[in-house]
């Protein structure tokens, strides 16, 4: 058992953490105002390896292991959340399935162009109208074979980084009782992206709805194995699952660390309010709170990069993870009092923004329902 | 063309000291304590930029210091670097600017470099001497304060330098010193990458007996002498909000306060 970080993990952390105080945190309340995505940091995370952390080497990632892809992670978060999300989307759910199930046709066409920011971002479209936890049943957009083409038709929900791709990957009915991921340049004809949806938080991250009208992609362009598209989509989520929990992390910390040094500084009752039993206890739950769950996020990653099964341990640490966000950084308004609820500081953005994680890439009901499918052996 | 960059571990900028009976001591909680010189920064991404671009053979980080000066090296080698040397000897200790840079200069003439860069100066010692230093004892031509390179070739260097009256386009044949000023270029970010490949490498260590050293060095050497350092005392500082009914009534008022300060 050691809880020590390696000395490289040590070192990633400490130059991501200097890059995101430096290139986003500064931006991170204009992102938000904004509703813009903010390509100048990301523009720069390309040479860093932060856009192809589990991408080979010889694709021009950075084939980072799990827990240090959950720092990268938890650090962008720190600074940014909607940045934090559109790169975890991009890493975890775009690029994830081609590097696991991709040929390598497809490797050679799309990574080094992805992976390295010399492109813009990726994305994986699962969720539709009437499908979102159950995907299984609810999917209606259908992919099918005419010729030597697939063709597309139906419509995706809330595909994060849609507006920001060069490529989605799309989860589609390739008969009536399975699917298949079919690889969607965002340029094809008969794609339609709509609009960034408003949203509370994470308004910097876009996310839209795409509509295919009769999109027809070479047969070449199924990713993995047809009719295997819903175990694969699962399998990515596990992965995905931990890197959100990460992001939880990240933004908690954040809050954590704004709430610190208010309750340092604010004064109340002749003295600052973190001399009071109610802020303090606040504060020690905070940095309790974070601490373990950092930890289940590492040993979930650890797991994964053991090889071992990592379903549970991955749905424990995002359970876990982002419901200790949305506390810390409630709380932390709680601790800044009006000033919380104010725009003009950073803990309602934070609050906003964490909201999503009990909710994206599975929420905390499915997380429990896979937790206690494990624990009772169903 | 081969091109060394020196470079100096130095206290982060925003670690916190303490002076105690003349000894100062620095710590920078959730950071590093001890960072690359800032300004090397500047100097290691313009030596890497004459390997990526310009066809320099190699662009080889060097240090003098202890074990521990190994990290800045290792940030070196981490952005770009292709190799790292670092000088120790216990005959160092206590140099001062004009022996660690007769250090250095033997050292750079080992590499077989021709272009040597430094920061303009360390944040910790802040006197900007070492570069002009070990130019004079190498022999070669100082260029200080350079803002750009306008073009290299395997016998000559073109620079604009920042001088007080506005800049300076100067070429000089090869070899020469370069000290860098902020405005050469952007340092990038280390890479996973170069992360990775930095952990690993293995950074060899030379002592006085692998260099020729000319000049004097070590105890006794230094033409400077630390005969007290305190604690600065500390400011006092009084935050004071203007108010005003408008925005020039305000600016008005901070104007005549700023006057009052003789801080304009």
């Amino acid at each position: 058992m050691d809880f020590n970080l390696t000395s490289e993990q040590e070192d990633f952390r400490y130059f991501v953490h200097d890059f995101v105080a430096k290139e986003l945190k500064p931006h991170a309340r204009e992102i938000d105002a904004k509703a813009e995505f903010f390509w100048p940091a990301v523009q720069k995370m390309g040479p860093i390896g932060l856009l192809g952390l589990n991408v080979p080497e010889a694709y021009g990632g950075a084939a980072v292991d799990t827990i240090s892809a959950s720092i990268a992670i938890e650090e962008i978060a720190w600074g940014c959340g909607s940045t934090a999300l559109a790169i975890s989307a991009h890493n975890g759910l775009g690029l994830t399935p081609i590097v696991k199930f991709g040929t390598e046709a497809q490797k050679q066409r799309w990574l080094p162009q992805l992976a390295t920011g010399r492109g813009k971002l990726s994305s994986l479209g699962q969720t539709e109208p009437g499908a979102g936890s159950d995907l299984k049943g609810g999917v209606r957009l259908w992919a099918r074979k005419e010729g030597d083409e697939w063709v597309l038709n139906g419509t995706k929900m809330w595909l994060t980084n849609a507006s920001i791709a060069d490529l989605m990957i799309i989860l589609a009915r390739t008969d009536s009782t399975s699917m298949s991921h079919i690889l969607v340049p965002t340029d094809t004809p008969g794609v339609h992206i709509g609009p960034n949806e408003k949203k509370m938080g994470l308004k910097g991250s876009p996310t839209n709805a795409v509509t295919f009208d009769d999109a027809r992609l070479p047969l070449e362009n199924l990713l993995g194995v047809e009719g295997r598209g819903l175990q694969q989509t699962l399998e990515v989520l596990d992965a995905g699952r931990i890197s959100i929990g990460a992001l939880a992390v990240g933004l908690a910390q954040a809050a954590y660390e704004e709430a610190l040094q208010y309750a340092q500084e604010r004064e109340a009752f002749g003295g600052p309010i973190a001399q009071f039993q109610a802020i303090q206890w606040m504060l020690a739950d905070a940095a309790t709170e974070i601490q373990a769950a950092r930890m289940m996020v590492y040993w979930a990653a650890w797991m994964k990069d053991q090889g071992q099964p990592f379903t549970k341990a991955a749905a424990m640490a995002k359970l876990f993870a982002t419901e200790v966000s949305e506390r810390v950084c409630r709380n932390a308004i709680q601790i800044h009092g009006g000033y919380g609820y104010s725009s003009e500081f950073e803990v309602e953005r934070m609050y906003r923004d964490t909201r999503l994680m009990t909710i994206g890439e599975g929420t905390s009901e499915i997380q429990r329902m896979i937790i206690a499918r494990h624990i009772l052996g169903r | 063309m081969k091109v060394v960059v020196c470079t100096k571990q130095t206290p982060s900028t925003t670690a916190t000291f303490t002076v105690n009976n003349g000894v100062v001591s620095w710590d920078d909680p959730g950071g590093k304590p001890n960072v690359v010189n800032p300004w090397d920064e500047y100097a290691i991404e313009e030596a890497i930029r004459l390997k990526e671009n310009h066809g320099a053979e190699a662009a080889i980080a060097l240090t003098a210091g202890g074990e521990s000066a190994d990290d800045v090296l290792k940030t070196a080698l981490a952005m770009g670097c292709t190799e790292a040397i670092r000088v120790e000897d216990a005959g160092f200790a206590g140099s001062g600017s004009r022996g660690t840079a007769n250090i250095l200069a033997a050292a750079i003439k080992k590499t077989g470099a021709d272009i040597a860069f430094f920061g303009k100066q360390a944040i910790d010692g802040d006197t900007g001497l070492t570069p002009v230093m070990a130019a004079r004892a190498l022999g070669w031509t100082p260029l200080t304060y350079v803002s750009a390179i306008k073009s290299v070739s395997d016998d000559s260097i073109t620079v604009e330098r920042q001088i007080e009256t506005g800049t300076q386009t100067v070429t000089a044949p090869l070899p020469v010193v370069i000290s860098v000023v902020k405005e050469i270029n952007e340092p990038r970010y280390p890479s996973f990458m170069g992360i990775r490949k930095a952990s690993r490498a293995t950074i060899p260590v030379w002592s006085a007996a692998d260099l020729d050293i000319e000049g004097a060095y070590g105890p006794g050497s230094a033409k400077v002498d630390w005969s007290e350092i305190t604690q600065p005392p500390s400011r006092d500082t009084v935050v004071e909000f203007i108010s005003g009914d408008s925005a020039e009534e305000i600016a008005a008022a901070l104007a005549t306060k700023l006057f009052e300060e003789k801080v304009i």
